[in-house]
């Protein structure tokens, strides 16, 4: 692997090499979070928080972990991150964590963090692989985001709360569309999304046959 | 190198549980008196929405919470058995929990599973009701707790009643895990504005109150009793029916409400 730069590092995961789009990998959560465009940024920073401290922490030991049992040393520091964030919340957030209620445990069955964690920090100094976390953290956020803005905007009518649309219940013109709060609607949007990203960077299309 | 010995892999293993563990257990004592605080802020809060004292969505610093908390609201404890007050040497109101004592085996009773509408299998035997008081002292509406059942999760709420116990004034839900959109409507201050002004009992005395299937017709003979379905939700809707039929039954605050029907104990803390 040629040595890559700190800047590619941190900016390939968002549009280059999304864990999300390309990798195709936490999508799980991806359809439990987005309801609406609240919980997708508070799951987003939770993310980019966990994903650079757990890369961070893997490589810092990672020449001491034994091959054998390195999945479980792996997954036991980020549970441990991700109780430590719903403590936080908790206690400092508390309208945010009441929000996001299970989904916040849920970060650590979330495969984009295990995968960099095995993938990169494994074999990378810990600063770089702390970049490489918190970038690929940033990219899923992105897809986070998108799929929460549109599901939020046309399945409530509203955005952070704030009506847009006058929904059709309350005496507007819009009639909600009920498919875009059922997780369905989110591998629409990531569907789409994947498709306007590979039509922008052809190279990113899988071969045929 | 004998990064793969067994001696090794034991070492790093129980080197990283204790690290972890006394990480994870310090952020949970340490940040406990906090994260208690919020809930009890939360549920105060929360009392006075379903009073009607602040409004939804309204910033209200913790300060203007727990004055307006200590002046208008006084929270009793009652026997939901008898429906008669506690005496403070029985349970001590400032150190009891509610929430805690339903799952208690000692502080709380199974529910006979024919009597369990709610689905929470057991129930406490002392139950907060936080009475509102007005500026004249007099009471003026009763704010009872309530939980049950919906599609995934336990709701918690309070649901406030005029003070002679039939009337409602409004209800909450300051706890629950119902899907965002759908069964998660129960917080939204437009369904919850349908609830004020609605009958819980008909003239004999049956509980009436109850959330429809689809929205109900101004003609409806019973429009005094329904409240509006959720739609794309009706197992969390039936779930709220259900919670307030038993919370408002025999089995939970029936006593308590019988003894208020009884005019000469209309006024309790007269």
């Amino acid at each position: 692997m040629p040595e890559m730069s700190a800047r590619e590092v941190l900016f390939d995961p968002i549009f280059r090499n999304n864990p999300i789009a390309l990798q195709v990998l936490g999508i799980c959560s991806a359809l439990a979070v987005t309801t609406k465009l609240e919980t997708s940024v508070a799951m987003a920073f939770s993310v980019i928080f966990v994903l650079g401290c757990s890369n961070a922490a893997v490589s810092l030991i990672r020449n001491y972990i034994p091959t054998n049992i390195r999945i479980i040393v792996q997954m036991t520091i980020i549970a441990s991150l991700v109780i430590v964030v719903d403590q936080l919340l908790r206690a400092f957030a508390f309208d945010a964590s009441k929000q996001m209620s299970v989904f916040v445990g849920l970060i650590i069955t979330n495969c984009i963090v295990m995968g960099r964690a095995e993938a990169f920090a494994m074999k990378h100094s810990p600063l770089i692989s702390a970049l490489d976390g918190i970038g690929n953290a940033i990219g899923y956020s992105l897809i986070l985001v998108v799929v929460g803005f549109v599901r939020e905007l046309f399945g409530s009518g509203t955005i952070w709360g704030h009506t847009i649309f006058p929904l059709s219940n309350d005496g507007g013109w819009y009639v909600a569309n009920g498919l875009l709060l059922l997780p369905p609607s989110a591998f629409f949007i990531i569907g789409f999304f994947i498709w306007v990203l590979r039509t922008f960077r052809p190279e990113q299309v899988e071969q045929e046959g | 190198m004998k990064r793969d010995s067994t001696v090794q892999t034991l070492v790093v293993a129980t080197m990283l549980c204790v690290v972890c563990s006394v990480i994870v257990a310090g952020a949970a004592v340490g940040l406990r008196p906090r994260q208690q605080a919020n809930k009890r802020l939360d549920k105060k809060k929360n009392v006075l929405i379903a009073a009607g004292l602040i409004q939804e969505g309204q910033v209200a610093s913790q300060q203007v919470i727990d004055e307006k908390f200590t002046e208008n609201i006084r929270p009793v404890l009652i026997d939901l058995k008898t429906g008669k007050r506690v005496d403070a040497s029985i349970v001590n109101p400032d150190t009891y929990d509610q929430r805690v004592a339903a799952a208690d085996p000692k502080q709380s009773e199974p529910i006979a599973p024919a009597a369990d509408l709610a689905g929470i299998k057991r129930r406490e035997k002392y139950a907060f009701v936080y009475e509102v008081i007005d500026t004249g002292g007099t009471l003026e509406q009763l704010v009872l707790p309530i939980n049950g059942k919906g599609l995934w999760s336990t709701l918690y709420g309070f649901l406030a009643l005029d003070s002679d116990g039939s009337t409602v004034r409004g209800i909450t839900f300051y706890e629950h895990g119902e899907t965002a959109g759908l069964g998660a409507e129960v917080d939204n201050p437009k369904w919850k504005a349908i609830w004020p002004g609605k009958q819980v009992f008909d003239e004999s005395g049956k509980i009436r109150l109850e959330v429809v299937k689809g929205s109900v017709p101004p003609s409806s003979p019973n429009v005094q009793y329904e409240v509006d379905g959720l739609s794309g939700a009706t197992i969390t809707s039936k779930g709220v029916s259900n919670l307030i039929h038993y919370w408002l039954g025999p089995d939970a605050f029936g006593p308590f409400l019988d003894l208020l029907h009884q005019p000469k104990d209309a006024t309790p803390n007269a």
